[in-house]
């Protein structure tokens, strides 16, 4: 395991009293593309600021490649940040935006003259030189805050929300530019975003946070496909999560009916969370009961329970085409399941709900945030 | 056609306060300032400022202008800067306590301090009080520019505090995150960005300072003539509209020029912030 680069101890800040990061323990090893995944709110860009030398923790100590960094003012850090809505100088030009920290640590005009294009070509924007950074688009403007970071060569990238501002397409097209660049440069990058889909396409980890705590660390599959709680399963992607009683090892009972699960160590009896993906639930679509047909209905139910003996029934009540697949909306025992589905189940029609045993994850009840956090070293 | 017409309806007022306030007013100045009483051609109106007395106007004129411009700028960029560092409600009431001088009649604040600055006036009555020698104030150069500088100190004020408050926090703090001490963020960064605040204030101090009659009159009296003092004595005492005019076109010049060259210190930001 590589070094670590970053060490935040028993990080506590709060605005005005208000708790923004209790007790926060994080480290960031070198070489890794980090994200701090969470809400507005949950103290992810504070953790950023903090990091950048421009805020100060209350308690804890920050460590940067072993030394203790915590009061060293923002210009003296060894890491650079590219802001949100790029906060670029507009009274300069591209170059001289580029040039700017080059220039302050008094550099030869040759030297500069080489990063100011390598940087361009880095991020694509060759012969942009003499530009205004009014005259870019979003997306160019941001490339240029990146190029303006990196031309001082930090060991660290800090990169807060950089592609809030940009529309779609062009923010799926930054997000591999970013991990181009990131394997390019060789360098640390800890990325601040409040999109999932951004961080699972990025991250070598994913820091879930949730009002000032830590709520999960781990690869993006481990984040995905194991989330430790209902917060966390309901951050990244969709979910259907509701309340199950845990009957015994690998037997989970969710509205009266039981499912078969892979789970163990939730104890007997035991009120639990049950997370099921949208994808995971399988639909069949089942005959008009009114029609009389019985045996129709029965050879649904045994097609299913071969599997798994535990289904629901229930009536679709939206769907909408999403292009790649169906996003469908079932009402079952009082709860809205949401579906994904390749295939179409018109708006009242009557289907059975199965799962399988994979694909249903148990988590114990949160009794309260602070229980809910994690450090990494637990994790790990 | 219904479009042009709706066009020109909702434009016409525009146009018509254009050209009764603005153009109509501007020509006849022009006019007057180039006829003499027969409304024949002649230069000699604008000849006129070549007498020592109104040259001596004019140039005191310029310089009381600068110097309370100059210290204008001086008190107001710092107190500005102070202000975008505070809480909101702190600065609200700061800059309230600023303006409310200007809801008052610009003529009684001026009669004020001549009260304050009078031979027999407040300031000298404390100083007697105090058995100290009087002061002679009122009726020079100084107690003109102290007037000017009172008058028009919000106007430089709160232009500069405007584009300091537009400034994003983060584009400071990417100055220092790329290294820059405060020292050199402010003078690369905060500084070049808001000189078009500081540009603005200049030309709103500057211009009305150097056409001033009536602090020149209040605080300097029969004894400091200032350039509007001459223009105004040819309107309502003399009674020469047009010397009086010509006069005014000499001064527009002026502020033409100082407005020419505020305009080509904006459009140099991005140059001069590589010199420094």
């Amino acid at each position: 395991m590589s070094t670590k680069l970053i060490d935040l101890q028993n990080i506590t800040k709060s605005f005005d009293g208000n708790l923004v990061l209790d007790d926060m323990n994080l480290y960031i090893r070198e070489n890794e593309f980090l994200t701090l995944l969470g809400p507005s709110g949950c103290g992810k860009t504070t953790t950023l600021r903090i990091m950048g030398g421009f805020e100060t923790p209350d308690k804890g100590r920050v460590i940067f490649d072993g030394q203790d960094i915590t009061s060293l003012a923002p210009n003296k850090r060894q890491l650079n940040t590219v802001f949100q809505k790029y906060a670029l100088f507009t009274h300069m030009s591209v170059a001289e935006n580029i040039a700017f920290g080059l220039r302050i640590r008094k550099k030869s005009e040759d030297y500069i003259r080489d990063k100011i294009k390598y940087a361009l070509k880095l991020v694509n924007l060759e012969g942009f030189e003499d530009r205004t950074p009014d005259s870019l688009s979003g997306g160019q403007q941001q490339r240029i805050a990146i190029a303006r970071a990196i031309v001082n060569e930090p060991k660290v990238l800090l990169l807060d929300e950089p592609l809030g501002a940009l529309d779609l397409k062009l923010r799926q097209d930054m997000q591999y530019e970013l991990i181009r660049l990131k394997n390019e440069l060789g360098i640390t990058f800890i990325y601040v975003t409040h999109d999932q889909e951004e961080a699972l396409t990025m991250s070598d980890t994913i820091v879930v946070m949730n009002q000032g705590y830590i709520q999960q660390i781990g690869s993006p599959e481990d984040i995905y496909n194991e989330p430790q709680n209902a917060f966390v399963a309901d951050f990244i992607g969709d979910s259907n999560i509701v309340n199950g009683t845990m009957i015994q090892d690998k037997l989970v009972e969710i509205f009266g009916v039981r499912f078969a699960c892979v789970d163990t160590g939730f104890g007997n009896n035991n009120p639990v969370d049950v997370v099921i993906r949208p994808e995971d639930v399988e639909l069949r679509l089942l005959p008009d009961i009114d029609s009389g047909d019985q045996e129709k209905y029965d050879e649904a139910v045994r097609k299913i329970t071969r599997v798994n003996p535990g289904y629901f029934e229930g009536t679709v009540s939206h769907i909408i085409f999403k292009g790649m697949h169906y996003e469908i909306e079932v009402q079952s025992h009082g709860f809205e399941w949401l579906v994904l589905s390749t295939r179409m189940f018109p708006v009242g029609s009557r289907v059975l709900m199965s799962v399988d045993p994979f694909n249903i994850q148990i988590m114990n009840k949160p009794a309260s945030e602070a229980e809910m956090a994690v450090t990494m070293d637990e994790h790990l | 056609m219904n479009k042009t017409l709706r066009k020109l309806l909702l434009g016409g007022p525009y146009m018509v306060w254009i050209a009764a306030f603005i153009i109509i007013p501007l020509f006849t100045v022009v006019y007057y300032g180039l006829t003499d009483k027969t409304g024949a051609f002649t230069v000699s109106n604008i000849t006129a400022m070549g007498t020592p007395e109104r040259l001596k106007a004019l140039i005191l004129s310029l310089i009381l202008s600068l110097i309370a411009t100059a210290i204008c700028l001086i008190m107001s960029y710092p107190l500005a800067l102070i202000l975008t560092k505070m809480k909101t409600g702190a600065t609200g009431f700061i800059v309230t306590i600023f303006i409310i001088p200007m809801w008052m009649n610009s003529l009684l604040r001026i009669l004020a301090w001549q009260t304050l600055l009078e031979r027999n006036g407040v300031i000298n009555q404390i100083l007697g009080a105090l058995h100290l020698p009087k002061q002679y104030m009122i009726n020079t150069p100084y107690a003109i520019a102290l007037g000017m500088i009172y008058d028009f100190l919000p106007f430089m004020l709160l232009p500069i505090y405007n584009s300091l408050e537009r400034i994003d926090p983060n584009v400071v703090n990417a100055a220092y995150d790329l290294g820059a001490n405060r020292f050199q963020t402010f003078w690369k960064v905060i500084f070049p960005l808001s000189l078009p605040g500081v540009i603005s204030g200049i030309t709103m101090v500057f211009v009305p300072a150097l056409t001033t009659f009536v602090i020149s009159d209040f605080l300097g009296g029969s004894k400091v003539l200032l350039i509007g003092n001459v223009i105004e004595q040819q309107f309502t005492q003399v009674g020469n509209w047009n010397v009086g005019s010509g006069l005014s076109l000499v001064l527009m010049v002026f502020i033409l020029i100082s407005m020419a060259v505020m305009q080509h210190y904006d459009k140099d930001i991005g140059e001069r912030t590589t010199i420094l």
